[in-house]
């Protein structure tokens, strides 16, 4: 079996500035990017090819920095450096702004919408997440600030389908979170990184969570906590770790839902993929690298997005401001 | 940051300024690839100015042409500088200088690594760190007071 990474299209997507990420709507039909021009930008297809459909701006006074779609595809959230989220509501083809969330002391680094749609979170270089939630007239209300990372919070990421919550931080750890009577607490502390954690995914059953690092490596964590059979905190144990991949900084990892293959944003450019040993140990998995572009960009790779119903679709996004939309093929 | 009444590091020891570069005959041939070396990387920082004293970075030793490196086939671009001082709390903001004094000058291919010259300064680790997040310098620049900072010691000054 010969697997392949082939370029369907490059998007300028930001000119003359980052791209910071990318995130694709549920349905799989739009792209949402935001960059460092403080602009959000709808890509969607017409024919064959990939163009721009709106541009959300004025939303922001700085850098937009990640953006979140809500599980019913009505809703984009976007953080943003100047310290606020915003919240825009899609109105047929067009996006209007439908509040800003304000609270954190400082740049917001990242949004994520829980799988209800009920709950949205937010984390900050003020080393804090929120929690919000959010009723049937719109109105967002925090419902708690959590502390449990001592240095800027990079990433938050919501489980598949439990209200599960994972963070990654500057301090090195993943924490991960799970509501009690009220109140949100950290359950437990993924440590093993060595340097900064920038992101973080699920597999689609969500009994395990992938990280990646500034150490170059990207580490594999598995759900053990039921084994212990007690009520109190969760237990991830690590049980791979892929290193000697990745020449620099791992931005991002991207586990697909589809196909259960991982993709990785690297500070050297390139853009891999890495597939599970089907008859490893799932106690000691193995992955191998099963295609990359080495300079997939010409500058560092900050995103890739796995496109939720069209299998081998991702899309990733770089420092160059370009967005390249790839196919990933099993067999040629 | 100058003209402050307490200075850190109030009697720096002040170095030499290198000559200027000798241009060969083959510098001068368009028809000849010559990829950018060291010196030429050294001569973009050298005349940042301190953001303490009315001298330059060169003067005070804290860049020499020893600590950069650059592989140009590779795009890499490592610079170790030494503070005067292992408390210097202007360590951040002086490589925060060279990192976007770099960032301008270089062609967007180049991958500029700065780092504090290891065991040199109290929190080598921690700035070491600040300066490779570009997600924090990214949102450094974004602050007006700051860049201004930033621009002041990378103006050039008239010796």
């Amino acid at each position: 079996m010969k697997e392949a990474l082939t370029l369907v299209q490059r998007l300028n997507g930001h000119p003359d500035s980052r791209c910071w990420f990318v995130s694709w709507s549920p349905t799989g039909t739009l792209l949402a990017s935001c960059g460092g021009d403080k602009a959000i930008r709808i890509w969607g297809r017409e024919g064959d090819s990939w163009v721009c459909k709106s541009m959300l701006q004025d939303g922001h006074q700085r850098t937009v920095r990640k953006v979140a779609w809500s599980p019913c595809g009505n809703y984009l959230a976007s953080a943003s450096f100047d310290a606020t989220t915003c919240i825009w509501k899609k109105k047929n083809d067009d996006f209007e702004s439908l509040t800003v969330l304000e609270g954190h002391e400082n740049e917001v680094k990242c949004v994520a919408w829980a799988p209800s749609g009920n709950l949205l979170a937010t984390c900050s270089r003020d080393k804090s997440v929120w929690v919000w939630e959010v009723d049937e007239e719109d109105e967002y209300e925090c419902v708690t600030v959590i502390n449990s990372h001592t240095q800027d919070v990079k990433h938050v990421v919501w489980h598949p389908n439990q209200e599960l919550l994972a963070s990654a931080s500057y301090d090195n750890n993943i924490c991960l979170y799970k509501e009690d009577d009220d109140d949100w607490e950290c359950r437990a502390t993924l440590q093993g990184h060595t340097s900064t954690v920038w992101g973080l995914s699920f597999d689609a059953a969500g009994q395990r969570l992938a990280s990646c690092s500034d150490d170059r490596t990207v580490k594999i964590w598995k759900d053990y906590s039921n084994e212990r059979g007690e009520a109190g905190d969760l237990s991830w144990k690590c049980v791979c770790t892929l290193s000697g991949f990745h020449g620099r900084t791992v931005y991002d990892v991207a586990w697909c839902r589809l196909t259960g293959a991982l993709a990785t944003a690297c500070g050297d450019d390139g853009v891999r993929v890495f597939k599970e040993d089907e008859t490893s140990d799932p106690d000691q998995p193995v992955f191998s690298l099963s295609a990359q572009a080495t300079k997939a960009h010409t500058q560092d790779v900050n995103c890739v997005a796995w496109n939720p119903k069209e299998v081998g679709v991702l899309a990733s996004c770089s420092d160059d401001g370009d967005i390249i939309i790839w196919r990933f093929q099993e067999e040629i | 940051m100058s003209g402050g009444t307490h200075l850190e590091n109030a009697n720096p020891v002040i170095f030499q300024r290198t000559r200027d570069r000798l241009q060969t005959a083959t510098d001068e041939d368009e028809e000849i690839h010559d990829p950018i070396d060291d010196r030429e990387i050294f001569d973009m920082i050298r005349s940042i100015n301190d953001p303490e004293h009315p001298l330059s970075l060169e003067e005070l030793n804290v860049v020499e042409q020893v600590r950069v490196k650059i592989n140009d086939a590779e795009s890499i671009v490592g610079i170790e500088f030494t503070p005067t001082i292992p408390h210097c709390s202007m360590a951040t903001l002086i490589g925060l200088s060279i990192k976007v004094k770099l960032l301008r000058s270089l062609p967007d291919r180049f991958k500029i690594d700065v780092h504090i010259t290891p065991g040199t300064h109290a929190s080598e680790e921690a700035v070491n760190k600040q300066l490779a997040d570009k997600e924090r310098v990214a949102a450094a620049l974004e602050n007006s007071s700051l860049l201004e900072v930033v621009n002041q010691c990378l103006s050039a000054r008239s010796i």
